[in-house]
């Protein structure tokens, strides 16, 4: 943030992606939004509270606890021309529209020779944390990223939740956005014009030439917090926001290796098959050779998220393992 | 409204149009045969399902319909795309995997798509175009277009939540949508008996408050006139219509398949029943046909399959350089 305090606002995550919905209802006409609650409840995080008066029935659909319909029907909206954001209330309920998701909105560009592209966008919230358990608890956005045809965006930051929407309804294909929901209320400050940004390139969040930090979502903010404690011993991380998942902008996080010489992954996906296996074979293939150490990934324990906060805790990766690990590598071979 | 499936009023019908629903039926009946010859042969691979014997629902049903309007199919639809418009030549380059296929060898017989005569595929998921006709038809209506979205299924479908989620949401939003259920009788190999507790299907339309009849899909007059009933309420704007079709399928399943589930007495018995042999026995007791107009029908649809044969085979493999085209859009904007 620059020093010049007007035109700024302090807003949360939440406000962030609301206000990115209004702008795009606002600006394109064929914009509308449709899932479960998005209306008279105001969304199940509060995210469109207010929009249904602001823009109607029309725009602001509420649907049946129909996932596969409403999803396939923003497929076919979309193919008719409209521009949707399907909300799916989280991302545990997205497996009921998998069908829709991967055997049409992923595919049909590709089999039908070009002739049909989907210009969708969904939105769901994901992520652990909040002592919802197994089924509400899922970060499903590595598995999401394995299919082709779809785009993975995981907005971090306020400016990523406000600035990425119009990017992806500018998209002409499918793009699912994962909102880790323990975000909604992170506060923050933007300015009251933020304009859209890139939805293809990771950010480098905290510059450093020690080790490099490459996570997403959430884990941004853990590992932001363990690059501080570093910082106070010496070590000098360098944090690396994904921002999407797939297409994977492999460049920056190779860069990054290539002068950091040491790279851990964090992930609150699991690690078996995941995001973080994908994100160290494409370090092992293109720079193996910059590596001082093994490449370390924290991921989440391989069980169903448990209820008891503890346990729930011991699942997720944490800001003091990142740190341990870190200061592992760094001192095992200085 | 739901109709019990009384013995038909006879159509009045007009010698040319007569003859140009002869027609379209030969097309279907002699393509499929073609198709089955080639696949015998080799020249079709991958899984195929022939339309023989249900040829009066895709071609009475399509009567309803104008250029502007939708159509999305199953993977048993060379029928329904042939009576759309989509030449012969496209569709048999595209069974071949040539690129001058309708999807570019793409999709092959389960996935014909072509953009220009508004036909959405081709979707070898029971009951996984459903919710995409519904949101064709959303498209419309939010856009005031009075266009009808014509969605063929099987009676298969109805037994997946997709269908019934479908016919929630159209009913609940009134969505210009022709619900076209061909009810064969065999799901694969299943019989309708064997996997429902209740085989009227209009009555599970019903339930949803959606429009309801059934149809003799052995007689293409009959299902003619019943479409261009449904397809003007739909128009008309009283929300989606469910056209049963009773029919049946004269070949098996797919190109793997024994028949083990029917008694060869009962084909033979449909067999009896052919649309394009109780037609043109009908016209000619009407005195609207001679043999003369059958042979001069027959001689240029077998003309014209030839010339889709011999443009299947001229036809050319895409370039594997080609690839990952279309995995997303060229075009970088929606």
């Amino acid at each position: 943030m620059n020093g010049d305090t007007r035109g700024m606002q302090q807003l949360t995550y939440r406000e962030a992606v609301r206000e990115a919905i209004r702008e795009a209802l606002h600006k394109d006409e064929r914009v509308f939004l449709m899932g479960e609650d998005v209306g008279r409840y105001g969304g199940c995080f509060a995210v469109s509270k207010g929009l249904l008066e602001e823009f109607g029935p029309e725009r602001i659909r509420d649907t049946p606890l129909s996932e596969s319909a409403f999803v396939g029907a923003g497929i076919g909206a979309a193919l008719g021309g409209m521009r949707p954001i399907v909300e799916i209330m989280t991302v545990n309920f997205s497996l009921l529209a998998a069908d829709q998701i991967l055997n049409n909105a992923a595919t049909y560009l590709h089999m039908s020779g070009g002739q049909f592209n989907v210009p969708l966008v969904i939105r769901m919230a994901t992520g652990g944390g909040r002592q919802l358990a197994a089924q509400h608890s899922r970060s499903l956005e590595g598995w999401y990223a394995h299919i082709p045809g779809i785009k993975v965006l995981t907005p971090a930051t306020l400016e990523d939740a406000r600035g990425m929407l119009w990017t992806a309804l500018e998209d002409p294909d499918p793009v699912l956005v994962f909102e880790n929901a323990t975000l909604y209320n992170m506060q923050g400050e933007l300015p009251v014009d933020a304009a859209a940004v890139d939805i293809d390139r990771a950010r480098v969040r905290r510059p450093g030439n020690d080790v490099t930090l490459i996570t997403y979502g959430a884990s941004l903010f853990k590992a932001l917090e363990a690059a501080e404690t570093l910082a106070g011993e010496g070590i000098a991380a360098e944090v690396i926001d994904l921002r999407t998942l797939r297409p994977l902008d492999d460049a920056t996080f190779l860069t990054s290796v290539a002068k950091t010489h040491r790279a851990v992954i964090v992930d609150e996906g699991w690690r078996s098959v995941g995001i973080s296996a994908e994100i160290s074979a494409r370090i092992m293939e293109q720079a193996l050779y910059e590596l001082d150490a093994p490449v370390q990934r924290l991921c989440s324990a391989e069980v169903p998220m448990p209820y008891a906060r503890h346990l729930e805790q011991a699942t997720l990766p944490q800001v003091e393992t990142i740190v341990t690990t870190v200061r592992r590598m760094v001192h095992a071979n200085g | 409204m739901t109709l019990a499936s009384a013995p038909q009023p006879a159509v009045v019908v007009e010698r040319a149009h007569a003859l140009h629903l002869l027609h379209q039926m030969l097309r279907i009946r002699r393509l499929e045969e073609k198709a089955a010859e080639l696949y015998s042969a080799t020249k079709i691979r991958g899984f195929m399902h022939l339309y023989n014997g249900e040829e009066a629902v895709a071609v009475g049903v399509l009567q309803a319909l104008t250029p502007e309007d939708a159509v999305v199919a199953t993977y048993r639809e060379h029928g329904q795309a042939l009576a759309r418009g989509v030449p012969a030549s496209t569709i048999m380059a595209e069974m071949y995997g040539k690129q001058e296929g309708c999807s570019r060898g793409r999709g092959g017989s389960m996935h014909l798509f072509d953009a220009s005569t508004r036909f959405y595929g081709g979707n070898a998921i029971v009951g996984g175009a459903l919710p995409v006709a519904v949101g064709l038809a959303l498209a419309d209506k939010m856009q005031g277009r009075p266009r009808v979205t014509c969605c063929f299924f099987g009676e298969g479908a109805v037994a997946e939540g997709e269908f019934h989620e479908s016919m929630n949401l159209a009913a609940l939003w009134r969505l210009p949508v022709l619900f076209a259920c061909e009810n064969n009788l065999y799901a694969m190999g299943t019989a309708l008996t064997l996997s429902e507790s209740v085989t009227d299907l209009t009555r599970k339309a019903a339930s949803y408050a959606v429009a309801a009849a059934a149809v003799d899909g052995m007689d293409v007059l009959a299902v003619e006139a019943a479409a261009k009933d449904a397809a003007a309420a739909v128009r008309a704007g009283d929300g989606p219509f469910f056209l049963e079709c009773r029919t049946y399928r004269f070949r098996a399943h797919s190109m793997f398949d024994a028949e083990l589930y029917r008694d060869k007495a009962e084909v033979e018995a449909w067999k009896q029943r052919c649309p394009i042999l109780t037609l043109t026995q009908r016209l000619a007791e009407q005195g609207l046909l001679n043999d003369t107009d059958v042979e001069g029908l027959e001689q240029q649809v077998a003309a014209e399959v030839e010339a889709a044969v011999a443009f299947a085979e001229a036809g050319t493999w895409e370039p594997v350089e080609d690839l990952t085209r279309f995995v997303y859009s060229e075009r970088r904007t929606a």
